[in-house]
Protein backbone atom coordinates (compact mmCIF):
# COMPACT_ATOMS: atom_id res chain seq x y z
CA UNK A 1 0.00 0.00 0.00
CA UNK A 2 2.61 2.13 1.01
CA UNK A 3 4.56 1.88 -2.40
CA UNK A 4 0.87 2.84 -4.31
CA UNK A 5 0.58 6.32 -1.93
CA UNK A 6 4.40 6.88 -1.84
CA UNK A 7 3.88 6.56 -5.88
CA UNK A 8 0.73 8.47 -6.32
CA UNK A 9 1.94 11.05 -8.57
CA UNK A 10 3.59 8.62 -11.07
CA UNK A 11 0.09 6.35 -11.16
CA UNK A 12 -2.09 9.43 -11.60
CA UNK A 13 -0.20 10.10 -14.14
CA UNK A 14 -0.22 7.00 -16.03
CA UNK A 15 -3.64 6.87 -15.49
CA UNK A 16 -4.44 10.12 -17.26
CA UNK A 17 -1.62 9.00 -19.91
CA UNK A 18 -3.84 5.43 -20.45
CA UNK A 19 -7.29 7.50 -20.54
CA UNK A 20 -5.81 10.24 -23.42
CA UNK A 21 -4.70 7.31 -25.27
CA UNK A 22 -8.22 5.72 -24.78
CA UNK A 23 -9.68 8.93 -25.23
CA UNK A 24 -8.30 9.49 -28.68
CA UNK A 25 -8.66 6.32 -29.61
CA UNK A 26 -12.17 5.90 -29.08
CA UNK A 27 -12.48 9.06 -31.20
CA UNK A 28 -11.11 7.55 -34.20
CA UNK A 29 -12.88 3.68 -34.04
CA UNK A 30 -16.16 5.05 -33.01
CA UNK A 31 -17.10 7.04 -36.15
CA UNK A 32 -14.68 4.99 -37.97
CA UNK A 33 -16.66 1.58 -36.92
CA UNK A 34 -20.25 3.45 -37.75
CA UNK A 35 -18.42 3.83 -41.33
CA UNK A 36 -17.33 0.51 -41.78
CA UNK A 37 -20.69 -0.63 -40.86
CA UNK A 38 -22.72 1.20 -43.13
CA UNK A 39 -20.30 0.13 -46.11
CA UNK A 40 -20.71 -3.59 -45.25
CA UNK A 41 -24.78 -3.52 -45.18
CA UNK A 42 -24.71 -0.74 -47.91
CA UNK A 43 -26.15 -1.92 -51.21
CA UNK A 44 -23.20 -0.91 -52.81
CA UNK A 45 -21.25 -3.82 -54.01
CA UNK A 46 -17.93 -2.19 -53.79
CA UNK A 47 -18.30 -0.52 -50.36
CA UNK A 48 -19.07 -3.60 -49.09
CA UNK A 49 -16.60 -5.41 -50.15
CA UNK A 50 -14.14 -2.85 -48.97
CA UNK A 51 -15.51 -3.17 -45.45
CA UNK A 52 -15.13 -6.54 -45.51
CA UNK A 53 -11.98 -6.74 -46.52
CA UNK A 54 -10.94 -3.80 -43.80
CA UNK A 55 -12.29 -5.85 -41.49
CA UNK A 56 -10.99 -9.49 -42.35
CA UNK A 57 -7.40 -7.82 -42.17
CA UNK A 58 -7.43 -5.95 -38.88
CA UNK A 59 -9.43 -8.73 -37.06
CA UNK A 60 -7.04 -11.64 -38.07
CA UNK A 61 -3.93 -9.22 -37.85
CA UNK A 62 -2.69 -9.18 -33.85
CA UNK A 63 -2.49 -5.36 -32.47
CA UNK A 64 1.06 -5.73 -31.94
CA UNK A 65 1.88 -6.00 -35.68
CA UNK A 66 -0.78 -3.18 -36.63
CA UNK A 67 1.52 -1.03 -34.55
CA UNK A 68 4.80 -2.58 -35.63
CA UNK A 69 3.35 -1.62 -39.29
CA UNK A 70 2.71 2.09 -37.92
CA UNK A 71 5.97 2.65 -35.80
CA UNK A 72 8.34 1.39 -38.47
CA UNK A 73 6.64 0.27 -41.81
CA UNK A 74 4.71 3.85 -42.25
CA UNK A 75 8.09 5.87 -42.00
CA UNK A 76 9.64 3.90 -44.71
CA UNK A 77 7.51 5.12 -46.83
CA UNK A 78 7.57 8.96 -45.78
CA UNK A 79 4.99 8.94 -43.32
CA UNK A 80 6.31 10.09 -40.09
CA UNK A 81 4.54 11.01 -36.32
CA UNK A 82 5.18 10.66 -33.10
CA UNK A 83 5.03 7.08 -31.15
CA UNK A 84 2.02 9.01 -29.08
CA UNK A 85 -0.15 9.52 -32.37
CA UNK A 86 1.21 6.06 -34.50
CA UNK A 87 0.19 4.06 -31.51
CA UNK A 88 -3.43 5.67 -31.00
CA UNK A 89 -4.80 6.12 -34.47
CA UNK A 90 -3.03 2.21 -34.47
CA UNK A 91 -5.60 0.86 -31.87
CA UNK A 92 -7.76 3.09 -33.31
CA UNK A 93 -7.85 1.53 -36.86
CA UNK A 94 -7.34 -2.06 -35.00
CA UNK A 95 -10.41 -1.11 -32.47
CA UNK A 96 -12.65 0.17 -35.12
CA UNK A 97 -13.03 -3.02 -37.10
CA UNK A 98 -14.88 -4.73 -33.92
CA UNK A 99 -16.92 -1.43 -33.37
CA UNK A 100 -18.15 -2.33 -37.17
CA UNK A 101 -19.03 -6.30 -35.91
CA UNK A 102 -20.89 -5.37 -32.93
CA UNK A 103 -22.95 -2.79 -34.63
CA UNK A 104 -23.28 -5.07 -37.55
CA UNK A 105 -24.60 -7.79 -34.91
CA UNK A 106 -27.06 -5.00 -33.71
CA UNK A 107 -27.68 -4.07 -37.40
CA UNK A 108 -28.08 -7.55 -38.47
CA UNK A 109 -30.96 -8.04 -34.85
CA UNK A 110 -33.19 -5.42 -36.57
CA UNK A 111 -36.18 -6.99 -38.16
CA UNK A 112 -35.89 -7.20 -42.31
CA UNK A 113 -39.45 -6.09 -42.37
CA UNK A 114 -38.15 -2.19 -40.34
CA UNK A 115 -35.62 -1.45 -43.36
CA UNK A 116 -37.99 -2.44 -45.94
CA UNK A 117 -40.62 -0.03 -44.41
CA UNK A 118 -38.13 2.65 -44.41
CA UNK A 119 -37.67 2.57 -48.03
CA UNK A 120 -41.44 1.86 -48.72
CA UNK A 121 -42.20 5.74 -47.60
CA UNK A 122 -39.36 6.85 -49.85
CA UNK A 123 -36.21 7.19 -47.43
CA UNK A 124 -33.12 6.93 -49.14
CA UNK A 125 -30.75 4.41 -47.97
CA UNK A 126 -28.60 7.12 -45.72
CA UNK A 127 -31.93 8.02 -44.23
CA UNK A 128 -33.18 4.68 -43.20
CA UNK A 129 -29.70 3.75 -41.76
CA UNK A 130 -29.72 7.22 -39.69
CA UNK A 131 -33.71 7.68 -38.69
CA UNK A 132 -34.73 3.93 -38.59
CA UNK A 133 -32.07 0.87 -38.46
CA UNK A 134 -29.17 2.53 -36.50
CA UNK A 135 -31.30 4.17 -33.82
CA UNK A 136 -32.54 0.54 -32.95
CA UNK A 137 -28.88 -0.75 -34.24
CA UNK A 138 -27.28 0.53 -31.11
CA UNK A 139 -29.47 -0.48 -28.77
CA UNK A 140 -28.90 -3.87 -29.67
CA UNK A 141 -25.40 -3.62 -29.96
CA UNK A 142 -24.46 -2.03 -26.68
CA UNK A 143 -23.22 -5.34 -25.34
CA UNK A 144 -20.90 -6.05 -27.58
CA UNK A 145 -19.73 -2.29 -28.06
CA UNK A 146 -18.89 -2.00 -24.13
CA UNK A 147 -16.92 -5.26 -24.74
CA UNK A 148 -15.31 -3.50 -27.83
CA UNK A 149 -14.60 -0.34 -25.85
CA UNK A 150 -13.66 -2.14 -23.37
CA UNK A 151 -10.82 -4.33 -25.32
CA UNK A 152 -10.05 -0.98 -26.47
CA UNK A 153 -9.21 0.13 -22.84
CA UNK A 154 -6.73 -2.72 -21.89
CA UNK A 155 -5.08 -2.93 -25.56
CA UNK A 156 -4.15 0.75 -24.85
CA UNK A 157 -1.57 -1.05 -22.31
CA UNK A 158 0.33 -2.72 -25.44
CA UNK A 159 0.29 0.97 -27.08
CA UNK A 160 1.81 2.44 -24.09
CA UNK A 161 4.32 -0.77 -23.69
CA UNK A 162 5.64 -0.47 -27.53
CA UNK A 163 7.04 2.85 -26.93
CA UNK A 164 4.74 5.23 -26.10
CA UNK A 165 5.51 5.26 -22.36
CA UNK A 166 4.11 7.05 -19.27
CA UNK A 167 0.95 5.02 -19.43
CA UNK A 168 -0.67 3.43 -16.57
CA UNK A 169 0.88 -0.36 -17.63
CA UNK A 170 4.31 1.81 -18.13
CA UNK A 171 4.23 2.61 -14.65
CA UNK A 172 4.98 -0.63 -13.62
CA UNK A 173 7.64 -1.01 -15.73
CA UNK A 174 9.18 2.30 -14.69
CA UNK A 175 8.70 1.25 -10.56
CA UNK A 176 9.67 -2.04 -11.06
CA UNK A 177 12.71 -2.64 -13.39
CA UNK A 178 13.96 1.09 -12.76
CA UNK A 179 13.46 1.83 -9.31
CA UNK A 180 13.78 -1.75 -8.11
CA UNK A 181 10.06 -1.84 -6.18
CA UNK A 182 9.13 -5.80 -5.47
CA UNK A 183 6.24 -6.34 -8.31
CA UNK A 184 3.56 -7.43 -6.56
CA UNK A 185 2.10 -4.21 -4.58
CA UNK A 186 3.02 -2.04 -8.07
CA UNK A 187 0.81 -4.35 -10.36
CA UNK A 188 -2.53 -4.17 -7.97
CA UNK A 189 -1.88 -0.35 -8.37
CA UNK A 190 -1.69 -1.04 -11.74
CA UNK A 191 -4.76 -3.42 -11.55
CA UNK A 192 -6.81 -0.86 -9.46
CA UNK A 193 -6.25 1.72 -12.19
CA UNK A 194 -7.92 -0.08 -14.54
CA UNK A 195 -10.66 -1.12 -12.97
CA UNK A 196 -10.77 2.37 -12.39
CA UNK A 197 -11.55 3.38 -15.76
CA UNK A 198 -13.55 0.03 -17.09
CA UNK A 199 -16.16 -0.58 -14.14
CA UNK A 200 -17.70 2.78 -14.65
CA UNK A 201 -17.84 2.17 -18.33
CA UNK A 202 -18.99 -1.00 -17.86
CA UNK A 203 -21.39 0.62 -15.47
CA UNK A 204 -22.09 3.28 -17.28
CA UNK A 205 -23.26 1.71 -20.70
CA UNK A 206 -25.30 -1.09 -19.10
CA UNK A 207 -27.59 1.31 -17.49
CA UNK A 208 -28.15 3.20 -20.81
CA UNK A 209 -29.01 -0.30 -22.05
CA UNK A 210 -31.62 -0.74 -19.71
CA UNK A 211 -32.64 3.08 -20.49
CA UNK A 212 -33.09 2.74 -23.98
CA UNK A 213 -34.32 -0.84 -24.60
CA UNK A 214 -37.14 -1.15 -27.02
CA UNK A 215 -40.09 -2.94 -26.81
CA UNK A 216 -40.83 -5.37 -29.80
CA UNK B 1 -63.96 4.17 -64.31
CA UNK B 2 -65.59 1.14 -62.06
CA UNK B 3 -67.61 1.48 -59.91
CA UNK B 4 -68.65 -1.75 -57.93
CA UNK B 5 -70.57 -4.56 -59.89
CA UNK B 6 -70.49 -2.58 -62.95
CA UNK B 7 -68.79 -5.23 -64.86
CA UNK B 8 -70.79 -6.58 -67.97
CA UNK B 9 -71.15 -10.21 -67.23
CA UNK B 10 -69.27 -11.36 -70.41
CA UNK B 11 -66.80 -13.82 -70.04
CA UNK B 12 -64.35 -12.67 -68.50
CA UNK B 13 -60.18 -12.35 -69.69
CA UNK B 14 -58.46 -16.04 -68.60
CA UNK B 15 -54.82 -15.96 -68.48
CA UNK B 16 -54.45 -13.01 -71.27
CA UNK B 17 -53.81 -9.58 -70.97
CA UNK B 18 -56.35 -7.22 -68.63
CA UNK B 19 -59.12 -6.85 -70.46
CA UNK B 20 -60.87 -5.03 -68.06
CA UNK B 21 -58.32 -2.22 -67.42
CA UNK B 22 -58.16 -1.19 -71.13
CA UNK B 23 -61.86 -0.27 -70.98
CA UNK B 24 -60.46 2.63 -68.38
CA UNK B 25 -61.03 6.46 -69.47
CA UNK B 26 -57.90 7.15 -68.35
CA UNK B 27 -54.46 5.42 -68.97
CA UNK B 28 -53.87 2.44 -65.99
CA UNK B 29 -51.84 4.03 -63.05
CA UNK B 30 -50.02 1.30 -62.85
CA UNK B 31 -48.92 -0.80 -65.63
CA UNK B 32 -46.97 -4.76 -65.43
CA UNK B 33 -46.47 -6.09 -68.60
CA UNK B 34 -44.67 -9.15 -69.53
CA UNK B 35 -43.08 -9.47 -65.94
CA UNK B 36 -41.24 -12.38 -65.08
CA UNK B 37 -39.60 -13.46 -61.85
CA UNK B 38 -37.36 -16.15 -60.38
CA UNK B 39 -36.16 -17.78 -57.27
CA UNK B 40 -33.72 -19.92 -58.02
CA UNK B 41 -34.95 -22.64 -60.40
CA UNK B 42 -38.70 -21.60 -59.14
CA UNK B 43 -40.50 -19.23 -61.54
CA UNK B 44 -42.49 -17.19 -59.18
CA UNK B 45 -44.26 -14.70 -61.50
CA UNK B 46 -44.96 -15.92 -65.16
CA UNK B 47 -45.35 -13.60 -68.07
CA UNK B 48 -47.47 -11.38 -65.79
CA UNK B 49 -49.28 -8.66 -67.42
CA UNK B 50 -51.83 -6.39 -65.62
CA UNK B 51 -52.92 -2.98 -65.55
CA UNK B 52 -54.38 -1.23 -62.94
CA UNK B 53 -56.79 1.72 -63.41
CA UNK B 54 -56.92 5.04 -61.08
CA UNK B 55 -59.40 4.90 -58.15
CA UNK B 56 -59.13 0.77 -59.11
CA UNK B 57 -59.39 -1.71 -56.17
CA UNK B 58 -57.44 -4.66 -57.20
CA UNK B 59 -57.72 -7.84 -54.91
CA UNK B 60 -55.24 -10.72 -55.55
CA UNK B 61 -56.21 -14.03 -54.49
CA UNK B 62 -54.40 -17.32 -54.87
CA UNK B 63 -53.34 -20.42 -52.82
CA UNK B 64 -49.92 -19.98 -50.92
CA UNK B 65 -46.79 -19.55 -53.12
CA UNK B 66 -48.64 -18.54 -56.03
CA UNK B 67 -46.66 -15.35 -56.09
CA UNK B 68 -48.89 -13.38 -55.15
CA UNK B 69 -47.12 -11.14 -52.98
CA UNK B 70 -44.00 -11.33 -54.48
CA UNK B 71 -46.43 -9.57 -57.64
CA UNK B 72 -47.42 -6.86 -54.61
CA UNK B 73 -43.45 -6.30 -53.54
CA UNK B 74 -42.61 -6.40 -56.83
CA UNK B 75 -44.74 -3.06 -57.62
CA UNK B 76 -42.84 -1.19 -54.89
CA UNK B 77 -39.34 -2.58 -56.15
CA UNK B 78 -38.96 -4.88 -52.38
CA UNK B 79 -38.09 -7.68 -54.94
CA UNK B 80 -36.76 -7.37 -58.46
CA UNK B 81 -38.04 -8.69 -61.52
CA UNK B 82 -35.79 -10.36 -64.01
CA UNK B 83 -37.85 -9.41 -67.37
CA UNK B 84 -40.60 -7.30 -68.44
CA UNK B 85 -41.43 -3.97 -66.74
CA UNK B 86 -43.50 -2.03 -64.64
CA UNK B 87 -44.79 1.39 -64.78
CA UNK B 88 -46.43 3.88 -62.41
CA UNK B 89 -48.53 6.59 -64.07
CA UNK B 90 -46.67 5.93 -67.52
CA UNK B 91 -43.14 6.00 -66.36
CA UNK B 92 -41.07 2.61 -65.56
CA UNK B 93 -40.06 1.89 -62.08
CA UNK B 94 -36.65 3.24 -61.47
CA UNK B 95 -34.51 0.87 -60.67
CA UNK B 96 -31.99 2.40 -57.76
CA UNK B 97 -31.07 5.39 -55.68
CA UNK B 98 -33.01 8.82 -55.01
CA UNK B 99 -35.68 7.98 -57.76
CA UNK B 100 -36.78 4.67 -56.87
CA UNK B 101 -36.88 6.75 -53.43
CA UNK B 102 -38.92 9.27 -54.79
CA UNK B 103 -41.03 5.87 -56.69
CA UNK B 104 -41.28 4.28 -53.36
CA UNK B 105 -42.59 7.56 -51.59
CA UNK B 106 -45.68 7.98 -54.24
CA UNK B 107 -46.40 3.78 -53.49
CA UNK B 108 -47.98 3.05 -50.14
CA UNK B 109 -46.76 -0.26 -48.53
CA UNK B 110 -49.10 -1.74 -45.71
CA UNK B 111 -47.38 -5.08 -44.81
CA UNK B 112 -48.45 -8.36 -42.75
CA UNK B 113 -46.47 -7.83 -39.85
CA UNK B 114 -46.94 -4.11 -39.99
CA UNK B 115 -43.38 -3.29 -39.57
CA UNK B 116 -44.20 0.35 -37.67
CA UNK B 117 -40.83 1.92 -36.58
CA UNK B 118 -40.18 0.02 -33.33
CA UNK B 119 -38.19 3.10 -31.17
CA UNK B 120 -40.38 5.44 -32.30
CA UNK B 121 -43.57 6.41 -31.19
CA UNK B 122 -46.94 6.04 -33.11
CA UNK B 123 -47.41 9.89 -34.04
CA UNK B 124 -43.73 9.84 -35.17
CA UNK B 125 -44.40 6.71 -37.29
CA UNK B 126 -46.66 8.74 -39.26
CA UNK B 127 -44.88 12.12 -39.42
CA UNK B 128 -41.02 10.20 -39.97
CA UNK B 129 -42.21 10.58 -44.12
CA UNK B 130 -43.43 13.54 -44.61
CA UNK B 131 -40.85 15.70 -42.36
CA UNK B 132 -38.04 13.75 -44.26
CA UNK B 133 -39.31 12.51 -47.18
CA UNK B 134 -41.63 15.14 -48.47
CA UNK B 135 -40.04 18.00 -46.20
CA UNK B 136 -43.32 19.43 -44.55
CA UNK B 137 -42.89 21.25 -41.93
CA UNK B 138 -42.85 19.56 -38.36
CA UNK B 139 -46.02 21.01 -37.22
CA UNK B 140 -47.96 20.74 -40.46
CA UNK B 141 -47.08 17.10 -40.22
CA UNK B 142 -47.65 16.14 -36.93
CA UNK B 143 -51.28 17.92 -37.39
CA UNK B 144 -51.68 15.97 -40.91
CA UNK B 145 -50.53 12.73 -38.72
CA UNK B 146 -53.17 13.60 -35.89
CA UNK B 147 -55.85 13.62 -38.91
CA UNK B 148 -55.09 10.77 -39.91
CA UNK B 149 -54.87 8.81 -36.99
CA UNK B 150 -58.22 9.76 -35.93
CA UNK B 151 -59.51 8.90 -38.83
CA UNK B 152 -58.66 5.40 -38.91
CA UNK B 153 -59.27 5.75 -34.90
CA UNK B 154 -56.17 5.11 -32.99
CA UNK B 155 -56.23 9.09 -32.46
CA UNK B 156 -55.94 8.18 -28.41
CA UNK B 157 -52.69 5.77 -29.05
CA UNK B 158 -50.71 8.39 -30.66
CA UNK B 159 -47.94 9.08 -28.17
CA UNK B 160 -47.63 5.05 -27.46
CA UNK B 161 -45.02 3.28 -29.14
CA UNK B 162 -46.08 0.43 -31.31
CA UNK B 163 -45.66 -2.40 -29.07
CA UNK B 164 -48.07 -1.17 -26.93
CA UNK B 165 -50.44 -1.36 -29.20
CA UNK B 166 -53.12 -4.59 -30.56
CA UNK B 167 -52.09 -5.88 -33.69
CA UNK B 168 -55.14 -4.40 -35.17
CA UNK B 169 -54.64 -1.12 -33.73
CA UNK B 170 -50.68 -1.10 -35.72
CA UNK B 171 -52.04 -2.00 -38.67
CA UNK B 172 -54.32 1.05 -38.37
CA UNK B 173 -51.34 3.15 -37.90
CA UNK B 174 -49.51 1.40 -40.77
CA UNK B 175 -52.12 2.47 -42.78
CA UNK B 176 -52.14 6.21 -41.62
CA UNK B 177 -48.11 6.08 -42.15
CA UNK B 178 -48.58 4.89 -45.84
CA UNK B 179 -51.98 7.61 -46.71
CA UNK B 180 -49.76 10.04 -44.95
CA UNK B 181 -47.05 10.35 -48.07
CA UNK B 182 -50.22 11.36 -50.26
CA UNK B 183 -49.57 7.83 -52.38
CA UNK B 184 -50.88 7.59 -56.34
CA UNK B 185 -51.51 3.50 -55.43
CA UNK B 186 -51.59 2.02 -51.75
CA UNK B 187 -50.13 -1.46 -51.47
CA UNK B 188 -51.72 -4.14 -49.05
CA UNK B 189 -49.65 -7.48 -48.63
CA UNK B 190 -51.87 -9.72 -46.82
CA UNK B 191 -52.63 -6.70 -43.78
CA UNK B 192 -54.68 -9.25 -41.81
CA UNK B 193 -52.80 -12.39 -42.15
CA UNK B 194 -51.23 -12.11 -38.56
CA UNK B 195 -54.32 -10.35 -36.64
CA UNK B 196 -56.22 -12.31 -34.02
CA UNK B 197 -59.66 -12.82 -35.94
CA UNK B 198 -61.56 -10.50 -33.78
CA UNK B 199 -58.94 -7.25 -35.15
CA UNK B 200 -59.21 -8.38 -38.56
CA UNK B 201 -62.74 -6.23 -39.61
CA UNK B 202 -61.45 -3.08 -37.83
CA UNK B 203 -58.85 -3.06 -40.53
CA UNK B 204 -60.69 -4.52 -43.02
CA UNK B 205 -63.06 -0.91 -42.21
CA UNK B 206 -60.74 1.25 -42.68
CA UNK B 207 -59.85 -0.67 -46.19
CA UNK B 208 -63.01 -0.59 -47.18
CA UNK B 209 -63.90 3.52 -46.18
CA UNK B 210 -60.17 4.09 -48.22
CA UNK B 211 -61.39 2.08 -51.39
CA UNK B 212 -65.05 4.12 -50.97
CA UNK B 213 -63.18 7.07 -51.30
CA UNK B 214 -61.84 6.43 -54.24
CA UNK B 215 -58.29 4.93 -53.61
CA UNK B 216 -55.91 2.61 -55.89
CA UNK B 217 -55.69 -0.33 -53.97
CA UNK B 218 -53.89 -3.54 -54.33
CA UNK B 219 -54.63 -6.16 -51.84
CA UNK B 220 -53.17 -9.15 -51.48
CA UNK B 221 -55.77 -11.20 -49.02
CA UNK B 222 -57.46 -14.10 -48.32
CA UNK B 223 -60.39 -12.24 -46.85
CA UNK B 224 -62.87 -13.25 -49.37
CA UNK B 225 -65.39 -11.17 -48.23
CA UNK B 226 -63.61 -8.11 -48.20
CA UNK B 227 -62.83 -8.86 -52.06
CA UNK B 228 -66.95 -9.16 -52.70
CA UNK B 229 -67.35 -6.26 -50.59
CA UNK B 230 -64.91 -3.86 -51.84
CA UNK B 231 -63.03 -5.23 -54.65
CA UNK B 232 -63.45 -3.60 -58.27
CA UNK B 233 -62.11 -6.59 -59.90
CA UNK B 234 -60.68 -10.28 -58.43
CA UNK B 235 -56.90 -11.44 -59.63
CA UNK B 236 -56.71 -14.72 -59.07
CA UNK B 237 -53.46 -16.41 -59.41
CA UNK B 238 -51.93 -19.72 -58.97
CA UNK B 239 -48.30 -20.94 -59.77
CA UNK B 240 -46.87 -17.91 -60.44
CA UNK B 241 -49.38 -16.88 -63.08
CA UNK B 242 -52.49 -15.15 -63.27
CA UNK B 243 -55.30 -17.64 -64.45
CA UNK B 244 -58.44 -15.83 -63.95
CA UNK B 245 -59.60 -12.21 -63.47
CA UNK B 246 -63.36 -10.51 -63.39
CA UNK B 247 -65.22 -8.65 -61.05
CA UNK B 248 -66.20 -9.78 -57.47
CA UNK B 249 -69.66 -11.34 -58.50
CA UNK B 250 -68.67 -12.90 -61.35
CA UNK B 251 -65.13 -14.44 -60.21
CA UNK B 252 -67.32 -16.29 -57.13
CA UNK B 253 -70.14 -16.97 -58.65
CA UNK B 254 -68.89 -18.39 -61.89
CA UNK B 255 -65.32 -19.08 -62.20
CA UNK B 256 -64.48 -19.97 -65.22
CA UNK B 257 -61.19 -22.20 -64.56
CA UNK B 258 -60.59 -25.57 -63.10
CA UNK B 259 -57.76 -24.00 -60.69
CA UNK B 260 -60.47 -21.55 -59.25
CA UNK B 261 -63.07 -23.59 -58.91
CA UNK B 262 -60.75 -25.98 -57.16
CA UNK B 263 -59.59 -22.97 -54.56
CA UNK B 264 -62.91 -21.56 -53.94
CA UNK B 265 -64.34 -24.93 -53.30
CA UNK B 266 -61.24 -25.84 -50.35
CA UNK B 267 -61.90 -22.07 -48.99
CA UNK B 268 -65.49 -21.90 -49.40
CA UNK B 269 -66.34 -24.61 -47.64
CA UNK B 270 -66.96 -23.78 -43.71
Amino acid sequence: MDVIVDNFDLFAQGWLRTVQICFYALLGALPLGILLAAARVSPVPFLRSLGGTWVTIFMSCPLTVVLFFMAFGLPEIGIKGSYFWFGTIGLALYSASFVCEALRSGINAVPAGQAEAARSIGLSFMRSLNLVILPQALRSSLPPMTNAIIYLIKNSAIVGAFGVGQDLFAVADTLTAARGLSALPVLTGVIAGYLLLVLPIGRILSLIETKVAILR
Amino acid sequence: MFSKGAEPADTPTVGVGPRVAEKAVAGPIVRLSGVNKHFGSLHVLKEIDLDIAEGEVVVIIGPSGSGKSTLCRAINRLETIDSGSIELGGSPVPVEGNRLAAHRADVGMVFQSFNLFAHKTVLENVTLGPIHVRKCSPAKARAQAMELLERVGVGAQATKLPAQLSGGQQQRVAIARSLAMNPRVLLFDEPTSALDPEMVNEVLDVMSALAQDGMTMVVVTHEMGFAKRAGDRVVFMADGAIVEQASPTEFFDNPQTDRARDFLSKILVH
